[in-house]
């Protein structure tokens, strides 16, 4: 079974973090990932920017663009894609053309800052 | 996460929201700040043995609150109450916090903290000292360090600025939208002043002033966070992001400035200037330009560049004339006029600075670049006089090193073999 990890934090606190304690949390996690990596269990990490840097689609009819995270807690996280575009525009547009083929709910739009491929077995 | 630094690192960032909220209850800005102090000493007592609360702004606020109530009280009854008696609300401060406090005041409750720093009555160091005390945090001792003055004249200005303050009255009501857009103008012109005192930093200073420009990265993050719709806001935080991500390559190993063509690009940080692409991308959408904007996105035509040569100097000049018209200053002029000499030649750019030479006539980089033009095109004598007046100029000796390193370079080229225009078209 695969399972995603999703992580979660006060954006505030951690954006408080000197660079040393922002390098000393992920080399913590470094040593996790590549026991996992060893295995042939990790798939891809990434480290999103922060929700400032956000746009969200909402897929009403017609869809509405929104700035920032999406804030709503009456839906939830049921799954992601990680695409590949040349900025942000092209990103939403990819966004709609999902939105089109899957109405309802909404589209976070999040820049990747880190981006690890991982070393999935098989 | 109970080490010192971790607990310093949330009692920082909730300080804002707390001081902001503490502010708004007691109207007072030394109580309002007595009471947070008094809520940290508790923190650090209390949070090592009982972990971090989920909510480290609420808890300080309750907890300063009631301190500084508790306070009130035994000066009024004149009688002392046990540190028991003060503190015995405080285990399940937080399951009461969630109904207490109010949300929808955070955003104008930090916006008011920063705002005060912005009084126009103050002038602009007051006014970054007086932000860096009061909403960052920074003790009085750091912010001397950063601005180079002893301790007592920098407390004594920050009592002063505060006197001020004071004196001027907060506003308490809740902002209409146009006061609101009008405060947020000027604490982003406040936050982008921090900046520019940590960026302006000579190469001897800048280790020192650098915290500068990474306070003013976080408060303009967190103004973002509150305002995610402004595209001028968007802009600020990318600006600051794309200028900080240079600094590694700025300064040589002896501390002389390294001008942009020069600098190593492969010293850019690369994850700073992801997020500041990603944040001007995000307010061009918007189509409401302002000059933050235009000037983030002069800042990320250069961070794209992998090589000067590969810079697109034909949009800079564009972005520029933009800003010219936005923001005009003889300032903004002298920059597009770099562009304009790399897409049309030092000539039609020495044209476009020729009148500015009034209003200019004491700016160390008027003469800098209007010698370097000179001497592109040939004329080195009179590029020899712009250079001198340059020096003479000079605020900071790495200034004066960067010229002479152009006068040199000009001996060198005036030797035999004489000195061959390079006029790019």
């Amino acid at each position: 079974m695969l399972y995603a990890i999703l992580c979660y934090h006060d954006e505030d606190f951690v954006g408080s973090w000197s660079k040393e304690q922002d390098a000393a949390v992920m080399s913590k996690l470094a040593v996790v990932q590549d026991k996992l990596k060893k295995e042939g269990r990790l798939g891809p990490v990434a480290r999103l920017l922060p929700t400032t840097a956000a746009t969200t689609l909402r897929k009403d009819d017609p869809p509405v663009v929104l700035d920032g995270p999406y804030a709503e807690t009456k839906e939830q996280l049921l799954g992601f894609y990680i695409i590949d575009c040349e900025n942000l525009d092209a990103a939403v547009d990819v966004a709609r053309e999902l939105g089109a083929a899957n109405p309802g709910g909404a589209y976070e739009i999040r820049p990747v800052g880190m981006f690890e491929p991982g070393a999935r077995a098989k | 996460m109970t080490d010192v630094a971790w607990i310093d690192a949330a009692l920082t960032s909730a300080r804002p929201q707390a001081v902001g909220a503490l502010l708004r209850y007691f109207r007072n800005l030394d109580t309002a700040e007595e009471a947070f102090q008094n809520a940290c000493l508790r923190a650090l007592k209390s949070w090592p043995q009982q972990g971090p609360p989920r909510d480290a702004a609420a808890w300080l606020i309750m907890v300063g609150r009631n301190a500084a109530i508790d306070d009130v009280r035994r000066s009024n009854k004149q009688e002392a109450l046990s540190d028991e008696a003060a503190i015995s609300d405080l285990d399940d401060a937080e399951e009461e916090i969630a109904d207490r406090l109010d949300g929808s005041h955070y955003r104008d409750d930090i916006l008011r903290l920063l705002f005060i720093c912005c009084h126009p009555d103050l002038p602009a160091t007051q006014q970054i000292a007086l932000a860096l005390r009061i909403v960052s945090g920074l003790s009085v001792k750091q912010i001397a360090r950063a601005f180079l003055v002893s301790e007592p004249a920098m407390e004594q200005r920050i009592t002063r600025a505060k006197a001020r303050v004071a004196k001027a009255g907060v506003p308490f009501e809740a902002p209409g939208a146009v006061e609101r857009s009008e405060r947020l103008a000027a604490v982003a012109a406040m936050i982008y002043l921090i900046f520019n005192e940590g960026y302006s930093a000579s190469g001897e200073t800048s280790g020192i002033r650098m915290p500068l420009c990474e306070e003013a990265i976080r408060l303009a993050r967190l103004l973002l966070r509150l305002f995610q719709s402004e595209p001028e806001i968007m802009g600020l935080v990318a600006l600051l992001l794309l200028q900080h991500a240079r600094a590694p390559a700025r300064f040589d190993a002896n501390g002389e400035v390294v001008l942009l063509e020069d600098q190593d690009r492969a010293l850019w940080n690369q994850n700073l200037i992801t997020e500041g692409v990603a944040l001007i991308e995000k307010a061009m959408r918007h189509r409401r330009s302002g000059p933050y904007q235009v000037q983030a996105a002069i800042a990320a035509l250069h961070s794209r560049a992998a090589r000067p040569e590969d810079t697109d100097w034909a949009q800079i000049d564009l972005l520029y004339g933009a800003l010219e018209v936005m923001q005009p200053s003889p300032v903004v002029t002298l920059n597009r006029a770099v562009a304009v000499s790399k897409v049309r030649g030092p000539e039609a750019a020495l044209a476009m600075i020729e009148p500015l030479g009034d209003r200019l006539s004491n700016y160390f980089h008027y003469f800098g670049v209007r010698g370097a033009f000179l001497m592109q095109l040939g004329c080195n004598n009179e590029a020899r006089v712009a250079f001198d007046r340059a020096i003479a100029l000079a605020n900071t000796s790495a200034e004066a090193a960067h010229i002479r390193m152009h006068l040199d370079r000009l001996m060198r080229d005036c030797q035999p073999q004489g000195l061959s225009p390079v006029n790019k078209k």
